[in-house]
Order: structure tokens, then sequence, then C-alpha cells
């Protein structure tokens, strides 16, 4: 049905074009020349992106992200995954509310979920406080902290890209083979898995992407202690604000050039899917 | 249309299952009771204790808070330029929705990256890209920082994709027949915009908008470098919030952090309604 | 043995799809269970075949009590109306799903993959995606799937129903001549009573959850068990104050012993056939008569419309009171 709607060949009208050139300067003005800027003052008056990257402290960082957005997005995954089975294929009490709430992350300010996490595994006032102390565990200021809250701001992301597919798909294919004398895991990793793979790809990326930008919430948690629980976009503030602006740009650069790779990558995947 | 579609008893199926009590067979069960506790453990307890915290604290703080005004000055802030930037974005994220699906030109593909790109940027360097072009150094010779435009200028900034994504599918769904058939029957161009195509976007489009107001009251990191914080001027709720947590006032922040948890809630049951909405004239 | 069925009932919420179905299908034959939509011949399949479970009552397959067993380990083959092709899978991949699952050897499954194909005709077609064949391929597909594991019962739910008439009818004498080859007890569900006539042994109607009648085509149609079967199974109308088939009404031009009589104040032709209106001059009989007779048959009595005739059930004629 898509073709129809966009082959077709469109009239051109003079409206045509004042609309595209309306879009394309509104979007060259908020998009384009800005974020162009980052590339070029990333390497005019030197190479900044040569000299952060042997600066300990960017690195650190750079090293502290990629673990911290491996592990989020591994738990949202395998937590996506099995939560979009269960809602749309099975029937419980519930299923309603719990459909509705797992949107919430991503209308919450990171703000907000940072504080939250904080007066429930704070060291000191946190609701778990005492708990987290017997069993020796820090989660606030620590690692696990700062992976638990870049889980909660990307955890929607997976399910969104799977449940629609999953409802598309239909179970007539599972069902075919439990009748071929296929067992649960079987069908799930045979048929279902294949059948949403473009769809969980396209989730983990954007998860991926989400993760390692994640600022506010990770700000409150982690403490901001430099090459301990800094992460990449805490050095970009911090290096900012320290007018080693260079340094803050070239890490700008690297990050804005995985944000835009995903990207990329997702808009490839995309049609794909539509097949 | 199938036959399975006209089937009486497979429309009966559904229905009755949906009101059915459970379908959860043993290891499903299981499942379920791990991903739940997990939500609980990451999302829901520690939501609710900000609720608890706030509440605790009675109203007391509660009025306090609020009634501090430059955190009141700060809300006001969020919530209209949250507002202004909405109502922009309705326009200009159909406007582009339309560009996008209507419209043909080489290099139509990389509009589709640079819409989103708002979206995967991390928001500390969304503030700092913005500030390159529109800051003290502003090769175009604007400088918002520090004002209360700046707030307006990153919000636009990354809730950009939510129209557009939210309009774009619906449009692509829309067929061009229905046009035609309004054409052939008289409409002019302007009636058939009015009376056939926003009402079947309408929808889509509050969806966008609600997405967007609720992005835009949240937003925090992109503020940072670019609104330079100030009391009355370009302080936002989020900025409020952090403060609070910083001079070790928890009761405070709470208080702040309900009123935007209230507006997410309030967000996701806005759109629950026009799903339903939707799906009732489908 | 064959399939026993015993007792089932079958309700979703207050929709009662199937009661009390007691059911023997013969081994090696080809059952059809025939009835409109939503009467729960799709259920009682979906039953057999363990993917939907009954509320009460037992199914035996070849013997074996299958009441419990999981539809994995039922050995039943079940083709759907939508194929429910692997899409990300080959054809022939497809096909040897069910005999990688029993990890049999690959020179085997090979063997068998090939053997099928050649039997389904689409031995060209192994290295194809589902998405590049057609609907009547895709089918044929999903036939040779079910069949590679060599089941003891083959099932298929409505399997020409997405499929355009040509490709249909080409299907149904295909499917006919396979099972004449293959031998395997096969239940197909169908709402289409010239498919169930033409390709069954044995037809099971089933109407409202309830089992009307079960027979041989000739058996249903000469001699049906309701007014549902008479007028499910073929075109029906009342003379006089039975409900008889078009076709075997006797017509005449000349006054003569007869049930109903009056002009013919419609005249349709549809090829061959001659579909005709008699309204009667009785006023007792308000609904207008329903004939048919042939192109020939027509000519050989001289009929018009507006001729006024003479109707009553041809000799051997088959009728039913009306309710």
């Amino acid at each position: 049905m898509t073709e129809l709607s966009t082959v077709r060949h469109p009239r051109r009208t003079r409206a045509t074009y004042v609309r595209r050139a309306i879009v394309l300067a509104y979007l060259f003005f908020l998009v384009v020349w800005p974020v162009s800027l980052v590339v070029i003052h990333t390497f005019s008056d030197g190479n900044h992106l040569v000299a952060a990257l042997q600066d300990p402290v960017v690195v650190f960082a750079l090293q502290m992200t990629v673990v911290v957005a491996f592990w989020a997005v591994i738990i949202n995954t395998v937590f996506g995954v099995g939560m979009s089975l269960l809602l749309v294929r099975y029937e419980f009490p519930g299923k309603g509310l719990l459909n509705s709430l797992l949107d919430l992350p991503l209308s919450v300010s990171p703000v907000v979920i940072g504080l939250a996490l904080l007066l429930a595994y704070g060291p000191r006032d946190g609701t778990f406080a005492p708990l987290l102390g017997a069993i020796d565990f820090q989660v606030i200021f620590s690692v696990p902290g700062i992976i638990m809250a870049t889980a909660f701001v990307s955890l929607p992301l997976v399910i969104r890209e799977i449940v629609p597919v999953l409802q598309e798909v239909g179970t007539e294919q599972e069902q075919a083979a439990r009748s071929l004398g296929a067992g649960g895991w079987q069908t799930f990793r045979r048929i279902t898995l294949p059948s949403i793979r473009w769809a969980l790809v396209y989730g983990v990326v954007l998860s991926l992407a989400r993760s390692l930008g994640e600022f506010g919430a990770v700000k409150i948690v982690s403490g901001n202690i430099t090459q301990q629980t800094q992460t990449a976009t805490l050095v970009v503030e911090d290096k900012y604000l320290e007018f080693e602006r260079g340094a803050a740009y070239a890490t700008s650069f690297l990050l804005t050039l995985i944000a835009v790779a995903a990207l990329v990558i997702v808009t490839i995947l995309r049609p794909k899917e539509k097949k | 249309m199938t036959i399975e579609q006209l089937d009486p008893a497979a429309t009966v199926r559904t229905r009755r299952r949906g009101r059915a009590r459970s379908t959860l067979d043993r290891p499903a069960a299981i499942g379920l009771g791990i991903g739940v506790t997990w939500f609980s453990i990451l999302v829901l307890i520690p939501l609710a204790l900000i609720v608890f915290q706030a509440a605790g604290g009675g109203w007391g703080v509660f009025a306090e808070t609020l009634g501090s005004s430059q955190t009141a000055a700060a809300i006001w802030l969020t919530v209209r330029q949250a507002l202004l930037v909405t109502a922009l974005n309705v326009v200009m994220g159909t406007l582009i929705a339309w560009v996008l699906v209507r419209d043909e030109f080489p290099g139509k593909r990389a509009l589709e990256i640079i819409i989103d790109i708002p979206f995967a940027l991390p928001t500390i360097v969304a503030g700092l890209v913005l500030l390159s072009l529109y800051g003290p150094a502003s090769p175009l010779g604007i400088d918002v920082s520090n004002t209360s435009h700046s707030v307006f200028l990153a919000l636009l900034f990354v809730t950009l994709p939510f129209v557009v994504r939210a309009v774009q599918p619906v449009l692509m769904e829309l067929e061009p027949e229905v046009e035609e058939a309004a054409a052939s029957l008289g409409a002019s161009t302007f009636t058939t915009w009015r009376r056939v195509i926003l009402p079947s976007l309408t929808p889509a489009i509050a969806a966008g908008a609600t997405l967007s107001f609720a992005r835009g009251i949240s937003e925090y990191g992109s503020l940072v470098l670019l609104s330079g914080n100030l009391p009355f001027e370009s302080e936002v709720a989020s900025v409020r919030i952090f403060t609070y947590i910083e001079n070790d006032n928890p009761a405070a922040a709470s208080a702040v952090a309900v009123i935007l948890l209230a507006v997410a809630l309030a967000a996701i049951i806005t759109l629950n309604l026009i799903s339903r909405r939707v799906a009732r004239r489908d | 043995m064959g399939i026993e069925i015993s007792g089932v009932n079958k309700n979703f919420g207050d929709f009662v799809a199937l009661r009390d179905i007691d059911l023997t299908i013969p081994s090696g034959g080809l059952t059809a269970l025939l009835g409109p939509s939503g009467g729960g011949k799709s259920t009682l399949l979906r039953i057999i075949a363990g993917l939907e479970t009954s509320d009460s009552g037992t199914i035996e397959i070849e013997g074996q009590d299958t009441t419990r067993v999981p539809a994995q380990r039922r050995n039943v083959g079940f083709v759907f109306q939508h194929y429910a092709a692997f899409k990300h899978m080959s054809v022939a991949k497809n096909v040897a799903f069910g005999l990688e699952i029993r990890k049999r050897p690959k020179a085997e499954i090979k063997r068998r993959v090939d053997e099928l194909l050649e039997l389904v005709h689409l031995e060209q077609f192994a290295h194809r995606l589902p998405a590049q064949l057609s609907g009547g391929q895709r089918q044929r597909m999903a036939l040779a799937r079910a069949l590679a594991i060599e089941p003891s019962v083959l099932l298929l739910d409505e399997p020409f129903g997405a499929l355009d008439a040509k490709v249909r009818k080409e299907l149904r004498d295909w499917l006919r001549r396979l099972h004449d080859e293959v031998h395997v007890t096969t239940v197909f569900v169908t709402h289409d009573q010239e498919e169930a006539l033409e390709v069954a042994d044995s037809i099971v109607v089933i109407n409202d959850g309830r089992i009307e009648q079960i027979g041989t085509p000739d058996d249903l149609y000469d001699k049906p068990a309701s007014e549902f079967v008479l007028s499910f199974l073929g075109p029906v109308t009342t003379l006089g104050d039975k409900l008889i088939r078009p076709h075997d009404i006797e017509i005449s031009r000349l006054e003569q012993a007869a049930v109903v009589d009056g002009p013919i104040t419609r005249w349709t032709r549809i090829g061959f056939e001659i579909r005709l209106e008699v309204t009667p001059t009785d006023p007792r009989y308000t609904e207008p008569v329903q004939v048919t007779v042939t192109r020939s048959e027509a000519t050989a009595l001289d009929l018009h419309q507006g001729d006024h005739v003479w109707l009553r059930p041809s000799v051997g004629a088959q009728s039913l009171p009306t309710p």
C-alpha cells in the first residue's frame, strides 16, 4: 500500500517546492548546520580527536560508557524479548496496565529517574540501604547504579519494535512448527526468533544509541567521579565547563559518530522489514 | 479480507479471550514473574518512592516547594516553552511528514536520518551542538544562550522527531484515491485538506504532540550547557530537581518530580485514549 | 481405528463452539467436515491436532488416546488455510523442518525432501523462498511439509480457501489423486459443498456445534436428514408444502394432476441451464417456485416467459416437508 502513495508521480505545483524549501531550511538550521559544527570544531586548530584519545580521563569514560551500554542493552534485550512474547502470545490479568506502564520510562524525565533510583538504592537514605549494606553491594555512585539508570531510560525500545512484528507474524507458523514436532524452545529458536530478527536488531541499535547517550539519570546516580564513575557524556560537560573545549568537542564528535552510524544502520534495515 | 476475518467464531474467540482470566502455562507464568519483578525493582518501586517521599513530607513541604517563587517560575517556564514547542512541532512536524511522504527528490533518504538525529544524539551533545551555532561564538551572530529562547531552541531540537514519526505512517496509509474522490466531488485543495486529510491525521498529530510535550517538559541534558540555568529566566523544572538533590533536599526534589511524573502519566493515558479511538475508527 | 472422537465439548467464554461430538473417522479415508463458517468444524479439527484443547471428551488416533498429548507429539500433519509457510526458510527447508526436528540423518532428509517435492511438483522450486511462490504452490509446499513427518493423520483446515477459483479446482483434483496414492487418513474442513461432494469419501455436516449428518456424498445429497443438510448441499425451493430441489420438478404446459400451477414470471438463462420462477395461482402459496430446466428441455416443451405451467415433483425426487 505504501508504494501506491509514494511512488505515484506526485503532481508538482509551486506549493510543492515551497513546502520542500521550508522543510529543508528548517532542518538545515535546526539540525544539519549545528551538528556539522561539532565536526568542524573537532578538527579545527589542531586535531582534538587525537589529543582527546590520549587523555586518560576521556579514555576511561569511553570505556565505562561502552561497558555500561553493553550490559544495559543485554538486560533490555532479554527483558524485551520475553516481555513482548508474554504481551502478544498470552492473556493474563493486568496485561493492559503492564503494557501502558512499560512505556513510562520514555516519558519520565532523566532527572526524575535518577532521583527515583537514588531514593530506592542510595547508600545513606535509600529505602533499600540497610539491605544493600548487609550484603555489601553498592548500587549508587558505582557501576550497577549507572547500568540500572541506563537500562531504565531505554527499557521500552526493544519491546516497542518487537511487539508489532510479533502481532503481524501471527501464530500460524508457530502452530505449524508444533504440529511438525517442534517443542517450545525449538519453535522459538527456529521460527519465532528468525521472524522477529530485524525488529530485534532495530530495537537493539536504538537501545544502544540511547544507552551510550544517557546523561541526566547517570549524572545523578554515578556521582560523576572522574576515572571512577564518569561516562562519556559526563566528560563532555566537565571538559566544556573546564574550558577544555577541544576535548569536549572531540568526545561529542565520537558520540555523534556512533549515533549517526546507528541511524544509518537502522535506516538500511528498515525497508527489509517491510518486505 | 480473509475468510478468517469473516468467521464469526474467530471474532468471538478473540473477544472472549480478551476477557478471559489467564492463558499462561507454567514457564510463561515464571517468565512473567521474573519480568515483573525486575520491572518493579528497576522502575515501579523507585518511582513509587518519589510519590511516597513527596507525600511523606506532607502538604507543607509540597506547598512550600511549589510556593517558592523560583521553583514556580521554573515549572511555569518549562510548561510554557514545552507548549510553544509542541505547537510549532504540530505545524512543522506535519509539514515535514508531508514532504517525506508525498515529495520525491534526491537525498530524501538522508532527510530520514536527519529527522532522527535529535533522538539518537546524546542530549549533552545536543546542547553543545546548538551552542556552537546559537551561542556566544555564533557564526550567524545569533546568541540565545542564557535566555529563555535557549530553552525553546533546545526543546525544539530534541522533540523534532515525535510528530513527524507519528504522522508519517498514517500519511503513507492514506490513499491518494480518497483525495481524488474528494476532488472529483468538487472539493477545492484546501477543502480536501481540511475535510478529508486533516481529520484522518488528527489522532496521529495528537499522539505526536503528546509525546513531544512530555519529552519537552522532562528535558534536562540539552539545557545544561545552553541555558545557563538562570533562575527566573532560563531555569527549567528538571534543573530545579537536580539542584534540590545536590542540596540534599530529597523531599523538595520529589515534590517537583511528582508534578513531572503526573505529566508523564497523563501523557500515557492520553496516548492510550487516542489509540483506542483510532482502533474504534478502523 | 482411524480417529475416534467421543463426548467432545468446547466453549469460548459463553459461546458454544462444539457440543457433545461423537464421531468415528475411518482409517485411510478422505473425510470432509462441511458446514457454514463459525459452525465449529475448524475447532474440531484443531482439537484433533492438539492445537486447541477440548473442555471435555476424548480423542483417539489409531487406537491411542491422545487427549492429553501435546501437538508436537501427536504426529499429525496439519495444513493451514493461509499456508503458515516459514517465510525465512527455502521451500526445501520448510519441507525438511519436521525431519530435522526428529534428528533424522542428513542423507535421509535430503532423499525424503526430494521425493516429496517431486510428489507435489515443486522440484524446481526447492531453493526458492515461499514469498516467490504462488498461493497454490505454497499450499502444495505446506502439504509436502505435513506429509514429510509421515503423519498418522493428515488434517487440512480450509486448505483451498485462500486460492482463486481456478487454482482451487486444480488443487482439489490433485488432492483427490494424491490421496489415492498415499492413503493416509485425511480430514479436511470446508464450507464449500461442491468441494466436499467432489473430493470426499464421506462427509460430516457440522452446524452450530453439532453434527447434522454423516454419510457418503450420494447419501447426503439424496437422503438429507434435515432441512439444513438439504439446503446446505444445494439449491432448494418450496413446492406446495414440500422442500425440493429446483431440478427435481417436472414442468408441463398442459393441464395435468399438479401440485402447483401458475405463470412463468421470471426467466434467467445461465449457460446450458435455465432458471424459472413460477408464481402459484393458489393464494395459499405466496413464494414463487424456482424451477431449473436444461435449455434443450425448454426448447422441447416450447416454454416462454408468461406461459401458464403445471408443476409436480419428478419421479424419485427427494423432498422434505416444509418446517
